[in-house]
């Protein structure tokens, strides 16, 4: 993982190597200070026989001045070299994940779910910038401070030192331990803290239901339990966690005092000086401290390790659905062969979504789709433009393979209105211009014509200028869909494929846009998925889909003759069980 | 400790957003103070007095170092053969105060364990039964997403104060007090210099975090068009696919992303500078000290010895820190009120009002009298108290509704409903057809009062709904709503959600009423099938099965339904008419009307229209009049 995201530094290598080395540096100065503040007292205060030496302070006094300037233009410049680098990796893994998610096929999307690509491109990216800022600044920083002190105490004095290097392992130990014990209790804790938010996520999404049940004191009480059980897990997980700072302390205490006892004893067998006492016991803070710092940071870095793997994730992950390499860019005609189909979404999950289809359609005509959900209308089309590959058999699209298409020319080819529309914030015109960014604003409103889309847009005070927020929620659903399909219109396609693209236009509307349809673009290959019949029975065939299989394909009147299905759903629908929103009738 | 590593993302949560603004920043902070610390009051002193000592303690230590060097360590190596008795003591003496503070600062963390989380299970129990009690309106005015938030992001901001900032701040001002009070004691002229370089401190912090201010707006900015967009696109990422727009959109996000990395790195730039500056302040602290400490210590000016110095450049190192804790600390602060401020808004919203006094109870049937019963008859009662002449009626539980001229907004601007009138005996079945926005959904709130109606009266066998508890009128009445919740747990608890104490028969029953039994017995554990995530592995049409069940095993005479317009495949869909029609024989029934079959057998139809009931009457009647029932039923025919 830690490779996959080094990858991505890329043009931040500079500063990502530079700022450990200035920070580094930073502690260098840093580190010597106390030593020259040592030595200023021993040979400066207490040289010349106790009379002092100013010469020699102010000299001193210089040196360290210089060192401080050292360590601030280091500091300074680590500082600027890190958040270059860090946001630049920011950068450049947004950019490297959204570049490959464009590659992505659908099934590649459906695997992460789009919350999942979101958080990853968002929340977990920020975690990681944290995390690289926080390593290239301190995680080298804080070790490289400790063992140089530590290696400075030993040019002083090596009893001492080695009173430190004792201490430091003492306290390394405990740290491991106590760390490795929290975090174990800490990834428990934060499970059930998920699962604690989810309850509460579900009750405010029903609370309708929780009221008109009366359930709310059942609620409280069920979640009453719940966040005593957490709390239960947190109490275990801090307890462990509250060691640090006592054992911290305690180190340092007794550190303090042996040196307290040692030096002292030292100093007066002149073994060591004042002054050298006085730079070992600032030494003795440096080196506990920061050993404080890299425990912390490690914590931090084994915490945001979650967020670096779901990012390489999606940085790994192949698109299943490749150009082939010597891409056919034209498609001749609007003709479809299914041979042998079969198709699954899951390889070698056994069960088959589509089987054995074979079907022949000419280029031109019009095929209704019907069927239960689940019977798999959405994959049968879906295989068209190659949005998912077929598993097994063959697809030929205008007499080609669609594995020999470029993806690009196939899709402009193949237009589809998806079930699951989307509009995106601009204006209505913006949102046409996806099918075909080049359109005139003539060609955007023939467009609609067809789609019965003019007339609603006119009516809005700023007609086409009129901006579509977020998602389309200021449309009705009627109006988007018909955007929609609009929007595919634009794209003038040799096959265009409606999946449920018009269930929340009434049937009049609906068959109006059928009919315009039929008249302006009569040459291109129409798919139209459908729950309604009357969506469908005018279609030259319609195929009757069934778990996975065709069922039927053939007129209305030869389906309604010998297809049990076919006609059940006709009865249901023309009989008494027949919706009656349709009566809203040109509502929308 | 990093507890605060896991957030679940939703809502206002995405990074996004400008700064917080708190109007009552000091009023949101002594009352978070009151809620956690004021509920723990003995232990809370404890952790106070701990944290003093410890503190203490450790500025003790420090000064120890003069004490050593001047009292000890000089006057031996004066002699010739030393005497290491009086240093032992010494050292014997501030150990123990070196352990008792090691223990003090064990006991307050461990305080403050149960202190923080003995809080945080109390706010988040107060939230929710408080939310719990919210009425509809506030979750219909509040997205879902934020109010999430809250319970994430805001209750965890919370933990941190009431855990880490608040702990660190006083831990922070102790030390520096009683550093300053020892540095002044150890020299009061060096002082001097420590005070002036630590003004020098503040006014580097005020410069650099004034300039990054700007920067930090515009990267918020910046970060919430980056976010916004990356939501947007993931979303319709399929639709981006087939009309291979994904060059295009690759080009606009770079534009973002770029902008973004300028302005956070600049951001980050000055924000990281103020580090290393303050930093730096402080060791060219040390080193002016230690310069003009030597001169005074060579001239003997305020009686500066060695010992003195030491402990000084030990104390004056130690200033720093809290002082740059405190301006680190200050963020987090203002982050944590800002949440405990949305926090305390939650527990603050006005909850469900319910005046009612009249009250469900089990009865039976005496001399054709209606007496109260303590166990379950099958048989219920409205009890009636009449204050004026302290008598109590009991009225049978029929399920006879009437709505007397009713008007009702959402808001008192934009009246949603005129002048309803409704009356629906025991057992009739009264339907609403109707377009989408006319107002059939908005009749079905206000029987169970999920709103209060601005004008007329709605009454339930006879009595005011207003006069009834609200809990008793909303078990007399079972809804299906068209989009189902369920609630993680097995399919057999979900059911039972409408009835709590119903045994496992009596769920059985409910499934096989509701025509549900077949597919659940068809699940992989049958009614042990755990349902997760509003039990997205069912189809739309089990989902509704299952939530027709849960109103079947509550078994209330009056039933609020809404028929499921969404694509469910033909033969469930046959499945869910039927478990509704058994449902609704023998019942009251409200029904927003999608099918024509519901709508047809109807005792009586209501066709509504702008928020007015245009027309009403069975199926033949409306045909008969030719209206508007007449041009939709007919219209309808044409276009099929």
């Amino acid at each position: 993982m830690f490779k996959t995201l080094l990858k991505h530094v890329k043009n931040y290598s500079l500063p990502s190597i530079l700022t450990p080395v200035c920070m580094i540096l930073e502690v260098i100065f840093e580190t010597i200070i106390p030593m020259c503040m040592g030595l200023m007292v021993t040979y400066g205060i207490e040289g010349n026989d106790n009379t002092g030496d100013m010469d020699y302070i102010l000299k001193m006094g210089g040196i360290m001045v210089i060192l401080v300037i050292g360590a601030l233009v280091s500091g300074i410049l680590g500082a600027v070299f890190g958040s270059v680098a860090s946001c630049g990796l920011a950068k450049n893994l947004r950019k490297d994940m959204y570049e490959n998610i464009q590659s992505f096929s659908f099934s590649n999307i459906d695997k992460f779910s789009t919350a999942g690509l979101i958080t990853r491109l968002t929340t977990d990216v920020t975690n990681i910038q944290n995390a690289y800022q926080m390593l290239l600044r301190m995680a080298f920083r804080a070790p490289v401070s400790m063992i140089f002190a530590l290696f400075m105490s030993y040019l002083v004095n090596v009893k001492i030192a080695n009173i430190y290097l004792i201490a430091t392992i003492f306290l390394s130990i405990g740290l491991a331990i106590i760390m490795l014990n929290a975090r174990k209790y800490f990834s428990k804790v934060f499970e059930k803290y998920d699962d604690l938010n989810e309850t509460i996520q579900e009750n405010v999404n029903a609370i309708r239901v929780v009221k008109a049940f009366v359930r709310e004191d059942y609620e409280s009480e069920e979640l009453k339990k719940a966040a005593g059980n957490i709390y239960k897990m947190f109490v275990k997980a801090e307890n462990v966690v509250i060691w640090n700072s006592p054992l911290m302390q305690f180190t340092m205490y007794v550190t303090m005092i042996f040196i307290s006892w040692f030096g002292a004893h030292l100093v007066v067998s002149t073994e060591l000086e004042v002054g050298e006492l006085l730079t070992l016991f600032t030494y003795c803070m440096n080196i506990l401290g920061n050993l404080m710092m890299f425990s912390f940071v490690f914590v931090m870095l084994t915490l945001s390790a979650a967020s670096g793997k779901r990012i390489a994730e999606v940085l790994n992950e192949d698109s299943e659905l490749k150009d082939p390499e010597n891409p056919v860019y034209e498609v001749k005609d609007g003709s479809v062969q299914f041979k042998n189909v079969c198709f699954t979404y899951k390889k070698g999950s056994g069960k088959n979504v589509l089987n054995n289809i074979n079907l022949d359609i000419k280029s031109g005509e019009t095929i209704g789709i019907i069927g239960g959900t689940g019977s798999a209308k959405s994959s049968l089309i879906s295989l068209i433009n190659r949005l998912y590959d077929v598993t097994e058999g063959e697809l030929k699209v205008g007499g080609v393979n669609v594995k020999d298409y470029s993806m690009e020319s196939l899709r402009n080819q193949v237009s589809v209105v998806l079930q699951k529309n989307i509009l995106f914030s601009g204006s209505i015109y913006d949102n046409l211009r996806w099918g075909n960014p080049d359109a005139t604003d003539e060609e955007c409103r023939e467009a609609c014509n067809l789609a019965c889309a003019d007339d609603f847009i006119e009516s809005f005070p700023d007609g086409y200028n009129t901006r579509i927020e977020q998602g389309g929620t200021n449309v009705s659903g009627g109006q988007k869909q018909r955007i929609c399909i609009a929007r595919a219109l634009l794209k003038k396609p040799k096959i265009i494929i409606f999946d449920d693209s018009t269930s929340a236009v009434d049937t009049a509307t609906d068959a109006r846009i059928r009919k315009s349809l039929k008249e302006a673009i009569p040459g291109t290959t129409k798919f139209i998925i459908a729950q309604r019949i009357s969506s469908v029975q005018d279609a030259d065939r319609i195929i009757v889909m069934e778990e996975g299989e065709v069922n039927g394909f053939g007129t209305h009147e030869e389906l309604l003759a010998n297809n049990e299905i076919y006609k059940d759903v006709y009865e249901s629908q023309t009989g008494a069980n027949a919706d009656f929103d349709e009566m809203k009738g040109g509502a929308i | 400790m990093a507890r605060e590593s896991k957030p679940i993302q939703m809502g206002r949560n995405r990074g996004m957003g400008p700064k917080p603004k708190l109007d009552h920043p000091m009023k949101t902070f002594l009352r978070l103070v009151r809620y956690s610390y004021g509920r723990y009051p003995i232990p809370s002193v404890i952790v106070f007095i701990c944290i003093i000592f410890s503190t203490i303690t450790q500025i003790k230590g420090m000064m120890f170092l003069q004490v050593l060097i001047d009292d000890y360590i000089k006057p031996l190596t004066q002699v010739d053969v030393p005497d290491y008795t009086g240093l032992l003591h010494a050292l014997l003496k501030i150990a123990i105060l070196f352990a008792l503070a090691g223990l003090s600062t064990f006991t307050y963390n461990k305080i403050m364990v149960y202190v923080a989380q003995g809080t945080m299970k109390k706010l988040r129990i107060d939230l929710f039964t408080h939310m719990e009690k919210l009425p509809i309106k506030y979750f219909d005015t509040h997205s879902h997403g934020d109010i999430m938030s809250i319970y994430t992001n805001d209750i965890d901001t919370t933990r941190q104060m009431i855990a880490q900032a608040i702990i660190q701040l006083v831990a922070s001002l102790v030390t520096i007090i009683g550093t300053f009070i020892s540095l002044l004691r150890l020299s009061p002229r060096l002082t001097l210099v420590s005070i002036a370089m630590i003004g020098l401190t503040f006014i580097s912090t005020r410069i650099i975090a004034g300039k990054s201010a700007g920067f930090f707006v515009s990267q918020q900015k910046n970060l919430g068009a980056v976010n916004g967009y990356i939501e947007e696109m993931m979303e319709g990422q399929k639709v981006v696919k087939v009309f291979c727009r994904e060059d295009i959109c690759e080009k606009e996000f770079d534009d973002l992303n770029e902008e973004l990395y300028k302005t956070a790195s600049t951001a980050g730039k000055l924000i990281n500078i103020l580090g290393p500056v303050n930093g730096q302040l402080g060791n060219l602290s040390f080193v002016l000290i230690s310069i003009i400490g030597g001169f005074f210590a060579i001239k003997g000016i305020g009686g500066l010895t060695i010992g003195v110095l030491g402990s000084y450049l030990m104390l004056n190192k130690s200033v720093n820190m809290p002082i740059m804790q405190i301006s680190q600390q200050f963020n987090t602060i203002v982050m944590a009120l800002a949440g405990a401020d949305r926090v305390f808004k939650l527990l603050d919203e006005p909850v469900e009002e319910d005046e009612g006094y009249v009250t469900l109870v089990n009865a039976v049937k005496e001399n054709g009298e209606i007496k109260e019963s303590e166990k379950e008859t099958g048989l219920w009662a409205w009890k009636h108290y009449h204050k004026a002449d302290d008598t109590t009626t009991y009225v049978e539980l029929k399920g006879n509704v009437v709505l007397d001229d009713v008007d009702f907004g959402y808001t008192e601007e934009k009246m949603v409903l005129h002048n309803i009138d409704i009356f629906a005996k025991p057992g009739q079945k009264i339907a609403f057809v109707g377009s989408t926005g006319a107002g059939k959904t908005t009749i079905t709130n206000l029987i169970n009062r999920f709103y209060d109606i601005q004008d007329g009266k709605i009454r339930y066998d006879g009595i005011n709904v207003n006069k009834i508890k609200k809990a008793d009128l909303r078990k007399s009445l079972g809804m299906v709503l068209q989009d189902t919740h369920l609630f993680t747990g097995t399919v057999m608890e979900n059911i039972r959600y409408g009835k709590l104490d119903a045994t496992d028969e009596e769920v059985i029953a409910a499934a096989k009423l509701a025509n549900a039994h077949g597919f659940i017995e068809r699940l992989p554990q049958g009614y042990n099938t755990m349902l997760k995530g509003d039990a997205a592995s069912l189809s739309q049409g089990q989902r509704q099965l299952l939530s027709i069940a849960r109103a079947a095993i509550a078994n209330p005479p009056v039933l609020i339904l809404d028929e499921a317009t969404s694509s469910i495949d033909t033969r469930t869909e046959k499945l869910v008419q039927e478990g509704m029609d058994k449902l609704m024989s023998g019942r009251t029934t409200f029904v927003i009307a999608h099918r024509l079959s519901t709508v047809k057998n109807s005792d009586c139809i209501m066709v509504l229209e702008g928020g007015h009931i245009v027309e009403r009457g069975t199926h033949d009647e409306l045909i008969e009049q030719k209206g508007k029932y007449y041009a939709l039923y007919t219209g309808m025919h044409e276009s099929a």
